[in-house]
């Protein structure tokens, strides 16, 4: 792969980043689920838990229906405070495996902010991704959220 | 000693801090959500007092020189596994200067140094050396009558019971099993009954009293009121059989299971009008409420408070020892720690790790509960004299067979009001 190729598949997946984000975002959690490829995995864990090599987190999804469903169960079950988040990446690095799975990683930090107006750094950590060409585009195989923050402030709804 | 937990040393003369205008636990002033005074008196009485508190799970620990951090109420301490296999537990301060002795959250060691002045400690908080104790040239060392034996950190008493471990700061505290009572043990036994791994913590932090989530735990009427995604997914409704078991002592330990059956009670929630979601409304992927039978019921629900910081939990197949910390009169810490058996099957272990979906900070029936302590915590502070009403099944205080009943957090209060003298 040459500079320029490599150069256009780091911006076509940070592009890819910035969507995932963006659906999170702005309250188009219904968008989330199609970045994925059905066979996803999906799973959001302390990193204290990464670091010892055990398995539990708060979030872990083996299909895109789990994703699906989440959605549904926040929209119409689950019970919390209005809020938004605003997600700030860096550092994406990518490593292509073949012509068509690339696996990438990059830091995140999400200000949370509440009813009561006040904005917080609610979370800070890393992705660890697997992504691979469709017909539709890249998309998420595998989305490895590993957050610093072990303290999750009151609770945790929205997917990061 | 059995006798009931109550504060021995409670000043007849002393005036109380808060007025709890009934006996029975109905009525509950809202001032033991946030005064400071009461939040102190709490960390005496309770934490330090005769009850034995809830560290962590010995899976945890299980080789020699493995140790972890953690808190009695808000007293940072440190419980190891000694190189001869036992059990220690001291509190994480330096007898020194006060600094804290080990800075990490988990690890291995033979022995425990502060970093201020190098004072090191044994795997039982036993002072070990001094540097320069004896000088050095013509500078001169520690004073001749310093005894290293007299300057150990402090050592609380450690006991496990079915790899669950406790410590006591106090000497009244009764023997571990007998803490635990008759009521409470089979219960536990029933969860603990074979080796357990252990699979990882979460950690949630809720901006309201630590009391407010022992009420919530003792509380069945909010479980299909609050959690919708019970109640829509048939995890729990009022219909199923059901036990809300106190302590018979003190009431202060509880447990409420609730067990399946057949018989659709849908029927009854929209006879009443009450919010719930559409009938309409599936899972695609209902995987995360699968039920593996595994113990000699069907029991869906399984919560099981032991006073002060332990709540042992069974949801389907997911088990949890949680952690219980206040920190501060306005805000708590609960540490999930998940756990499975050393025999399951990848499949089951595959279930338990799916179902992890269903609680802790992120969990689709338990995330609203720290929302709830929030919601009573924002509303109570401006009014400490005012009182919570708790009167379900008030006139019908032995009946253990229901969920529609707050009996349980009366008995909780009045055991509370004892040990606390107030």
């Amino acid at each position: 792969m040459d500079t320029m190729e490599r150069m256009a598949l780091w911006f076509e997946l940070h592009s890819l980043q910035e969507r995932y984000v963006s659906v999170l975002d702005n309250d188009r959690l219904e968008e989330w689920p199609a970045l994925f490829t059905e066979d996803c995995e999906y799973g959001i864990i302390p990193k204290e838990n990464a670091d010892m090599g055990l398995p539990v987190g708060i979030m872990w999804c083996n299909n895109q229906r789990m994703l699906r469903d989440r959605v549904v169960s926040l929209r119409n079950a689950n019970i919390f405070e209005a809020h938004t988040y605003r997600h700030m990446t860096s550092g994406l690095d990518i490593t292509p495996v073949d012509a068509d799975t690339v696996e990438m990683k990059a830091n995140y930090v999400v200000v949370q902010t509440r009813a009561n107006g006040e904005s917080q750094v609610y979370q800070a950590g890393r992705y660890e991704d697997r992504v691979v060409r469709t017909a539709e585009g890249w998309r998420y195989q595998k989305k490895r959220v590993i957050y610093d923050t072990s303290r999750v402030q009151t609770l945790l709804a929205t997917p990061v | 000693m059995n006798a009931p937990l109550s504060a021995a040393d409670a000043a007849p003369s002393e005036e109380k801090l808060v007025f709890f205008p009934r006996a029975d636990g109905s009525r509950v002033p809202y001032a033991v959500f946030s005064s400071q005074e009461i939040y102190e008196l709490e960390q005496e009485r309770i934490y330090r007092g005769p009850t034995w508190n809830f560290l962590g799970l010995e899976c945890e620990i299980p080789k020699q020189g493995d140790y972890k951090s953690t808190f009695v109420g808000d007293t940072p301490v440190v419980v190891t596994r000694t190189d001869d296999g036992e059990l220690a537990c001291w509190v994480n301060r330096c007898s020194h200067r006060g600094a804290m002795v080990c800075r990490n959250a988990r690890g291995n060691a033979s022995s425990h140094a502060c970093v201020y002045h190098q004072w090191s400690f044994d795997q039982r908080g036993n002072l070990l050396g001094v540097p320069f104790r004896r000088g050095q040239k013509h500078m001169s060392g520690m004073p001749k009558d310093f005894d290293p034996k007299c300057h150990s950190l402090r050592q609380l008493k450690v006991e496990s019971y079915r790899g669950l471990i406790f410590a006591t700061f106090s000497d009244d505290a009764p023997m571990l099993p007998d803490y635990l009572g008759a009521e409470m043990r089979p219960w536990i036994d029933r969860i603990f009954h074979k080796p357990i791994e252990f699979l990882g913590c979460t950690r949630q932090y809720s901006q309201s009293n630590w009391k407010l989530y022992f009420e919530n735990v003792k509380d069945p009427y909010h479980a299909s009121m609050l959690h919708l995604f019970h109640t829509t997914f048939n995890i729990f409704r009022v219909g199923m059989a059901a036990r809300s078991i106190p302590d018979a002592r003190h009431g202060l330990h509880s447990i409420i299971t609730v067990t399946k059956n057949e018989e659709d009670t849908a029927d009854a929630y929209k006879q009443q009008g009450i919010r719930s979601m559409d009938d309409g409304f599936q899972l695609e992927d209902d995987s995360v409420l699968g039920h593996v039978k595994e113990y000699d019921e069907l029991t869906t629900n399984h919560i099981q408070p032991i006073f002060p910081q332990l709540v042992i939990q069974q949801i389907h197949n997911t088990l949890v020892a949680r952690q219980l910390l206040p920190k501060g009169p306005d805000n708590f810490e609960l540490i999930f720690h998940f756990f499975g058996y050393t025999d399951d099957t990848p499949a089951l272990r595959e279930l338990r790790l799916k179902q992890a979906n269903l609680v802790g900070p992120a969990g689709y029936i338990s995330m609203e509960d720290t929302e709830a302590t929030e919601l009573v915590q924002k509303g109570t502070r401006r009014d400490p004299a005012a009182c919570s009403v708790i009167e379900m099944a008030r006139d019908n205080p032995e009946q253990q067979d229901t969920v529609i009943t707050e009996s349980l957090i009366r008995r909780f209060w009045a055991g509370y009001q004892k040990l606390m003298g107030l």
